[in-house]
This record gives C-alpha cells, sequence and structure tokens, in this order.
C-alpha cells in the first residue's frame, strides 16, 4: 500500500475540494426559492452555452465509460471503436429533436419525458411506461459508476478483502455525494463538472502526447496491437473490422445514439439550459468531447504496447479488463501524476451519478408519486420528494454493487441501452407527430421489450462462459440466416416497436377508439425563452367525459 | 398570446445535418489499415477526422438557420 501513497493523498484531497464545491453550490447562482422542482431538479432552468457544455459534456461521457472503452479496445480491438461514431453521428440526429423538446417543455414546465408524453398523447399509463422504463434504464447505469471508481481504489490498494473493507471506501464517496446532491440539486454536478472535465482534459492531452513517446510512437503502439490481436484465437478481433462485425459495428453506432438523449439524465441536462441557442450551439460543441473520447480510447491498444497485465475480477480465475487503464496510469506516469488521473475518473463517476440520481428521482416524482398518490401535490412537496428519492435512488446503486455480482450491473445497463430505445416513438417521434394512436404506442412498447429481452437472453458469451445476456450482438443465424453475421438488439427491437405501433395505430383508427387528447399546440414546439410558460393546470384526459 | 408570424424550424440547410450521420455508418469507407497518418491506421484517423465534419456540419446550419431571440433582437 506504501508505494501508492502519493497517489492516495492527490486522490484524496481532489475529492475532499470537489465535495466541499458540491456543497457551496446550492449559492451558487442561487434562486429566491430552490424547494421547487424547477430549482432543485433543472437548476432554474437557467444554464448558459458553457455550463451546458461541461454538464452536459460530464453527463454523457461518463466515468464508466472512460474505464469500458478502452477495456474493449484492449479486449476485442477495432469493435470497441464504435463509440466514435456513435458520438459523432448523435448531435446532428437530435439536433432539431431537441429544440423542439425543449420548447414544448419550457411552455409547459415539463421536467421528464413522461411529462411530455402524458401531454402530448393525454394518456397517463403510457407516461407511467415511459417513466418506469426510465428509472430502470437509470439504476444500472448509476450502479456502473460506481465500477468505475472501483476500478481506480483497487489499482491504489485501497480495497480490502472482507466485503465491508472492500466497499467501505465506496460507500463513503457515495455518502457525500448523496449529501451534496440532497442539499444542492442539479447546481452540485454543473458546478462539479467545471473541475472533472477539466481534469480529464489535462490528464489525457498528457497522456496521448507523454505515452506514445515512451512507447515508441502510434505506429509501434498499433502493430504492437496487431501483433496480440493475431496472435489471439478469438475469431472477431484486430485493429480493422472483419467481414462479419460491420454489420453490428453500424447498427451498435447508429442503436446507442439514438438511445442517448431518450435517457432521463441526458433530457434533465438539455432542459435545464435557458433557450434554444444554447442547444444548438452544444450541439456543435460537445463533439469536442467525442475527440477525448476516441484519444481515452486509443488508451487501451497504449496498455496492450506497454504490457499491461489486468487485476483479477471479483470472480476466482477471471481478469477485470476495466483495469487496464488505471494500471497503464500507475505503471507509466510519476505517482502524483497518476493520482490526478485517478481523481478525474473517481470524480469523473460522481456527475454523472448525481444528475442521474435526480433523473430518475423527478421521474417517479412527477410520473408517479404526483399523478397516482398525491394529485394536488405542490411544487414544494414535490421537490422534498424528488430530494428524497434521490437518496434512496444512491443507496440502491450502492447496494446492487455491494451485495450483487458487478456483473450483474454490467447486464443490465446492457439491457438499458436496449429498453431505453423503446420509449424513442412515443418521446422523438411524438415531438414531429401526433399521429400515432396511444394504445398503438403502447402495443408497439410491449413489443419491442418483448423481442429485445428475448434476443437478450439468448445471446451466450464464449469468453466468459454464460449461456444468456452474453452481450448485445445478435447472431443472424438464429433467426434463420445462414449468416454469421451479427447485428444490434436495441436495433432490431426499436424496429418492430414501430411497426407494431404503426399496425397497432391502424387497427385501433379503423375500430374508431378513442384517443388521448393532444394538450400542445404547433406553436408550442418553437417557443423560445421570452414565451411565457401557460398556467399549469394538470387535466385527467384519461378519465370519461372529460373531452371537449 | 398572439404569435406575430408563424414560426418553424424548417430550412434546406438543415439536409447538411445528413452528411455527418451518413458517413460513420459507411464502414467500406474507413475500414482499413492504410494510408497510415501519423502512424494511426485510416480506419483510426479518418473517423477523427468525422468528429470535425460533424462540427463544420452543426455549426453551419446554426449560422445559418440562427434566429434572435426577442431579447437578442431588442438589445440590437
Amino acid at each position: 500500500m506504501s508505494d501508492h501513497i502519493t497517489e492516495i493523498i492527490v486522490f484524496s484531497i481532489l475529492f475532499l475540494l470537489v465535495s466541499g464545491m458540491g456543497f457551496v453550490a446550492a449559492r451558487w447562482r442561487a434562486p429566491q426559492d430552490i424547494n421547487h422542482l424547477d430549482e432543485w431538479g433543472l437548476g432554474g432552468r437557467s444554464f448558459g452555452g458553457w455550463i451546458t457544455w461541461f454538464l452536459v459534456g460530464g453527463d454523457l461521457y461518463t466515468a464508466y465509460t472512460f474505464v469500458a472503452v478502452p477495456a474493449l479496445i484492449f479486449g476485442a480491438g477495432a469493435a470497441g471503436f464504435f463509440a466514435v461514431p456513435y458520438t459523432i453521428i448523435v448531435y446532428p440526429i437530435f439536433f432539431l429533436i431537441l429544440i423542439r423538446l425543449w420548447s414544448v417543455s419550457h411552455r409547459h414546465g415539463f421536467v421528464t419525458p413522461a411529462d411530455f408524453v402524458r401531454t402530448r398523447f393525454g394518456s397517463p399509463t403510457l407516461a407511467l411506461l415511459i417513466a418506469i422504463t426510465g428509472i430502470v434504464a437509470t439504476m444500472p447505469y448509476i450502479a456502473l459508476q460506481l465500477i468505475g471508481i472501483e476500478a481506480v481504489l483497487k489499482t491504489m490498494g485501497v480495497t480490502g478483502d472482507s466485503a465491508v473493507a472492500r466497499h467501505l471506501p465506496i460507500i463513503i464517496a457515495f455518502a457525500i455525494l448523496a449529501a451534496y446532491t440532497y442539499q444542492s440539486g442539479l447546481r452540485a454536478p454543473a458546478l462539479i463538472a467545471f473541475v472533472k472535465d477539466t481534469l480529464i482534459y489535462i490528464v489525457i492531452i498528457v497522456a496521448v502526447l507523454y505515452l506514445p513517446y515512451k512507447l515508441g510512437g502510434w505506429g509501434s503502439i498499433f502493430d504492437d496491437a496487431q501483433a496480440k490481436f493475431q496472435a489471439s484465437p478469438a475469431p472477431g478481433d484486430g485493429i480493422t473490422l472483419n467481414a462479419n462485425n460491420q454489420l453490428q459495428y453500424i447498427t451498435l453506432a447508429l442503436g446507442s445514439a439514438l438511445a442517448l438523449f431518450l435517457y432521463p439524465h441526458s433530457i434533465t441536462g438539455v432542459l435545464a439550459s435557458k433557450n434554444r441557442n444554447v442547444i444548438k450551439r452544444n450541439m456543435s460543441a460537445l463533439p469536442a468531447y467525442s475527440f477525448l473520447l476516441g484519444l481515452i480510447a486509443l488508451l487501451g491498444y497504449m496498455a496492450i504496447s506497454a504490457g499491461v497485465k489486468p487485476l483479477p475480477g471479483a470472480k476466482a480465475g477471471s481478469l477485470d479488463n476495466n483495469t487496464v487503464v488505471p494500471l497503464l496510469f500507475d505503471q507509466q506516469f510519476p505517482s502524483w501524476f497518476a493520482g490526478v488521473a485517478f481523481a478525474a475518473i473517481g470524480i469523473g463517476a460522481l456527475v454523472p451519478a448525481a444528475i442521474m440520481s435526480i433523473a430518475a428521482a423527478n421521474l417517479f416524482t412527477r410520473n408517479i408519486y404526483k399523478e397516482y398518490l398525491k394529485k394536488d401535490a405542490t411544487p414544494a412537496q414535490e421537490a422534498s420528494v424528488s430530494k428524497i428519492t434521490s437518496l434512496l435512488v444512491k443507496v440502491g446503486a450502492v447496494a446492487c454493487i455491494i451485495f450483487l455480482d458487478p456483473q450483474f450491473s454490467i447486464d443490465l445497463q446492457l439491457i438499458g441501452g436496449v429498453i431505453i430505445l423503446q420509449t424513442g416513438p412515443a418521446v422523438a417521434l411524438g415531438l414531429f407527430t401526433r399521429w400515432f394512436h396511444r394504445g398503438g404506442l403502447i402495443a408497439g412498447w410491449i413489443a419491442g421489450m418483448g423481442l429485445g429481452m428475448w434476443m437478450l437472453y439468448d445471446i451466450p458469451n464464449a469468453a466468459t462462459g454464460r449461456a444468456h445476456f452474453g452481450g448485445s450482438a445478435f447472431p443472424l443465424k438464429d433467426f434463420g440466416f445462414d449468416t454469421p453475421k451479427t447485428i444490434y438488439v436495441g436495433f432490431l427491437a426499436v424496429a418492430v416497436n414501430l411497426l407494431v405501433a404503426v399496425i397497432a395505430t391502424f387497427i385501433l383508427r379503423a375500430t374508431k377508439t378513442a384517443d388521448g387528447i393532444d394538450g400542445t399546440t404547433t406553436t408550442d414546439y418553437f417557443a423560445d425563452e421570452d414565451d411565457p410558460r401557460l398556467e399549469q393546470e394538470r387535466t385527467t384526459p384519461d378519465a370519461i367525459g372529460s373531452s371537449t | 398570446m398572439t404569435e406575430p408570424k408563424p414560426r418553424s424550424d424548417r430550412s434546406p440547410w438543415n439536409w447538411l445535418l445528413l452528411i455527418p450521420v451518413a458517413l460513420p455508418l459507411i464502414t467500406p469507407l474507413f475500414n482499413s489499415d492504410t494510408p497510415r497518418l501519423w502512424g494511426f491506421p485510416a480506419f483510426y484517423w479518418l473517423q477523427f477526422a468525422f468528429i470535425l465534419v460533424g462540427v463544420a456540419s452543426t455549426t453551419l446550419v446554426y449560422r445559418m438557420t440562427h434566429r434572435p431571440s426577442l431579447r437578442e433582437a431588442i438589445d440590437e
């Protein structure tokens, strides 16, 4: 442990500094009344271009990404680089979608995507499905942030052998996080994101300049990686794609991109911005993080070139590839700088974990508590329910990591991407068209969920010897096609979802089944910051006789 | 409230957004080791280059469709 002492000191100082900022954040850009969900949960909907850039960047590019993507590259090569095309195409795709979502939310005071669906399609049931999907998809994502911190702690050797000793540092870290998120709401991650992103940029710029110099240049790093993949028996690896995994690469990039801004925490970051232009400008500024992510991904190859051997995993005989990047830093950097790098990853976990817990709490408050438990809840009651829920969500995430195999969280996260995509037809297409029948969207959701789950269940993983939930690459031969090609599960599931939604809409229209009432007007989708908010009056269109 | 004139996000410039969506999904374009640039195989440096294409497209669309908000218009 003593050889890591410098790293631990640097890590602890930076971590404590950031925690202090988290508590002070409540007074940053202080509102008159923080006991309102708009203030606690959306930072007063007032963030300008820079804050949004740091906040959304810190939100989307999580600690887990920074650890898992290079781990994927380390293990499989080019296939893991899908994260780059994924984070290129996401911004042009959502450029026109998010400004409409912002406008209609500004006009109606929506806090969550389910709020929008409820008003647009007049269906609390559909909104409930969207809210539950969002919560279920977000929970394992929070747990995964802990895996990011754990990889760092493991490398510094501060994890003991017993279950409690192994997890104590994480419990402390999350307790601090929970306390300042409770107090400061979205302002805490917004302020901390400045430190987190600055640290990450410094670490990565140093890493990509210094490490290739030490390892004999980029050319030899790629050559070393190619040599390793040629020697390995696995068929799918290599520094370029092969004939069989290109379809997977394309559909995974596209499917992940479509899913990204459907995640509740992404939408929270977007709705916190103060006007449409902030969002549009960020669609061209956020790719700076994609550049960074691409460089981070290549750390996986540097780890191969440097001869890094991953630490053992939770189960005997397994290896934890997530430790390769922390190990690379530990072996190649002076210990004080390794400490800075570890702090960057550790703090990097706090920002998204805070935003995710706020987003999940908002979904519960707005679409379950207010909808079903206490219809006349005041904004102050909403805020306090959200604050308490955000605590519970974090306790749940920590419990996931302590009591369950971490692999379980990774599986859930895999499922998370597939299921959040199933909200796409209602949330994203719903912003452009009211053509779908609410019943059609519910039917599509059920079909997409069912197919997605079945496909994920059907996928084995040869490397870990698991029979089910072994990955997101579905072999097309299981559908009877004579091909070794694979496809991303979420992509196929959402296509079926859409198809069922269309067919069911035709049937429901033909049978003249009652549809919900659209509570929005065309002009709502173009409103900007100067347009006043409509009087908040929650109607209950599902009730009989509400049609006017 | 009365709208001075109907607003819209429609613009022919929006079609430009299709370029950075399509390019990174056409794997035969860049799935190759050569030519290398500063030691990077084409697969990697071309995808890094696509990031710049994405930034250029979204920036151009933003500039061309920019609608000053009421507040900015009053300031001017």
